[in-house]
């Protein structure tokens, strides 16, 4: 089963739920693979503590321009509907950051001037965190496009029992990218105004990408009753309500996996992944 | 005409209720909210709309099932795996090429390489954009549509409209809150603004974000400072945070203690300080203070240079 747990608003508590849920599953024997979706800022590493086995960079395919083949047709140009590449009387620019690697200009070019080579945009790391398999990317700093080194951690990973997916917060194509191919979402928020809204959003995205989807409201006596009623109001089950604890943000500011420091949340997200398992079922 | 923008790299550090706070504090000025993706600061103001536009996102491929020969070229030229063998039949073949729009791109190969024609691609609406009067003064916001794509876009689209309005109303201050992340419209919020103000929370992630969000700051020209929310969660960790931000340049505009009142403020719809006189509020009017100076001081911003970079 594939698993991402995402949200529209970030600081919920994405990281804490994907981390101490993959750390009790496979202490319960299940094989489980942790994916860390959010390369514009993962953190997942910093409570796995895993031993890294493989990094490679992250690459995606940019078009090169043979200068001796060119004939400044400035076709290439007029079929980038991305306008990563510009035509220029003698010279051909690639504007890397901007291609999204549709192959395009190559297609398109008469003289066969143009080739595609790889382009590092990213860091890809593989490794363990006890049992649990570990995998995450970081996009370098100054790219702009997060959605093809996402691509690249999910394809590296191996199927298991449970993978889990960290995502990114927010609505667009980097969640999106996350959550393509997942059998359901966790979508975590917390019970005040900015989490009641951007949970909406949230919902009437997995719901346009039609994936089955739940709620688990964290640190859920901090603020009011909107987002529960809302839940009820359109039937979305609620798998947890996670109540504020200091003893948890002081665990997390530490880089600590909560389950170990703070044995009550440990009964809870035990209790979340039976939930899922069940809701899993058909 | 100085824009500040408030940039965290990590999510829910307090960007937004800073924002308010300062906003309440500064007012009359223009504000934005650069977070097109999950906007919230609308929560805090209450904007009424004045004027409301479509945003144009990408165009995004459709097979029309009539035309579609089922030849298989697009599925094949495809490299974002969006086109699938489960459209419906036309009476010639029993089943015609979809796309899915979630997965498309927008590249436009398929649509260039199709024998019959058949494929459509027109522009779509992928969002909206507003300027909305508060009791701040002008907001220029915005609602990308589910699953939208360019969201930089949008947001260089939306600073631009508020550099017009402060103009207009001849204002001098542009507050712009921005997005988590390092991605498309992290760079089209910063790029070319006067200052960026870093929200960090005293823990590991925080410092690990901020370094990050730092570094492009830093690349990107734009002068920093940071301020460090619930600052009393982890005094350790927030010392770290203070020590790693200097080799950039960025310097410690202030400590928020933690305090319910802001989420007490968000729930009643209003700023902290303007319904609080407690610990959070006393601290972020005096950082207000400091950023105040600050601005004054930097130059002012040059919108241009870089805005290619925010295009996805």
């Amino acid at each position: 089963m594939k698993i991402a747990i995402a949200s529209g608003k970030g600081g919920t508590g994405k990281t804490t739920v994907a981390t101490n849920l993959a750390h009790v599953a496979s202490q319960a024997g299940a094989t489980v693979a942790y994916l860390d979706c959010d390369v514009e800022e993962p953190n997942g590493h910093i409570f796995l503590q895993p031993e890294i086995e493989v990094e490679r960079p992250i690459e995606k395919l940019v078009p090169e321009v043979d200068p001796a083949r060119c004939t400044h047709c400035g076709r290439c140009a007029e079929v980038c509907r991305y306008g990563a590449i510009a035509s220029l009387p003698n010279q051909t620019m690639v504007f890397a950051e901007l291609c999204h690697s549709c192959g395009g200009c190559m297609l398109a070019c008469p003289a066969d001037a143009i080739r595609e080579r790889p382009r590092p945009i990213g860091q890809l790391r593989i490794g363990r965190s006890g049992a649990i398999r570990f995998l995450d990317g970081t996009l370098n700093v100054g790219e702009a496009m997060s959605p093809p080194a996402i691509r690249a951690v999910k394809s590296a990973a191996q199927p298991a029992d449970l993978t889990i997916l960290d995502a990114p917060p927010g609505t667009s194509c980097p969640v999106i990218e996350t959550i393509r191919g997942c059998d359901r979402v966790v979508l975590v928020t917390e019970p005040t105004p900015f989490g009641l809204y951007d949970l909406t959003l949230a919902v009437e995205m997995v719901r346009a990408m039609k994936v089955s989807f739940a709620v688990v409201i964290n640190r859920a006596d901090a603020g009011d009753g909107r987002v529960r009623e809302y839940c009820t109001r359109n039937r979305i089950p609620v798998l947890a309500e996670i109540p504020d604890d200091r003893a948890v943000a002081e665990a997390y500011s530490r880089g600590q996996i909560i389950c170990q420091a703070v044995p009550a949340f440990r009964s809870r997200i035990a209790a979340l992944l039976e939930q899922l398992k069940c809701e899993g079922r058909p | 005409m100085k824009e500040l923008v408030v940039i965290s790299g990590k999510g829910g550090t307090g960007k937004t209720s800073l924002v308010a706070s300062f906003a309440a504090l500064a007012k009359p000025l223009v504000l934005v909210d650069c977070d097109v993706d999950a906007a919230d600061l609308h929560l805090l103001l209450e904007p009424r709309v004045v004027s409301r536009e479509d945003f144009l996102g990408g165009s995004k491929a459709r097979i029309k099932p009539g035309h579609c020969t089922a030849c298989g070229k697009c599925e094949e030229l495809c490299r974002f795996d969006a086109i699938y063998f489960d459209g419906p039949g036309n009476g010639r073949i029993g089943k015609t090429f979809r796309v899915d729009r979630l997965a498309c791109e927008g590249c436009g190969v398929c649509v260039d390489y199709c024998a019959e024609e058949a494929i459509e691609f027109a522009p779509a609406v992928a969002g909206q954009w507003f300027i909305s009067s508060t009791r701040c003064g002008p907001m220029v916001h915005a609602k990308l549509g589910v699953a939208a794509e360019n969201s930089g876009k949008l947001v260089t689209q939306i600073r631009r409209a508020a550099q017009q309005v402060a103009e207009k109303h001849r204002l001098d201050l542009i507050l712009c809150d921005g997005s988590p992340g390092i991605g498309c419209p992290v760079i089209a919020s910063l790029t070319g603004a006067s200052f960026a103000l870093f929200v960090v929370e005293p823990t590991f992630s925080g410092l690990h974000d901020f370094l990050r969000i730092a570094q492009l700051t830093q690349r990107l020209g734009v002068p920093g400072g940071i301020v460090v929310n619930k600052a009393d969660l982890n005094p350790d960790v927030a010392e770290k945070i203070e020590q790693a931000a200097r080799p950039h340049g960025v310097g410690l505009l202030g400590r928020v203690p933690y305090d319910p009142e802001v989420t007490r403020a968000q729930i009643a719809g209003r700023s902290v300080v303007e319904t609080s006189q407690g610990a959070a509020a006393r601290a972020i009017r005096q950082i207000w203070l400091d950023v105040h100076d600050r601005l004054r001081a930097s130059q002012p911003p040059a919108v241009g240079g870089l805005v290619q970079l925010s295009t996805p």
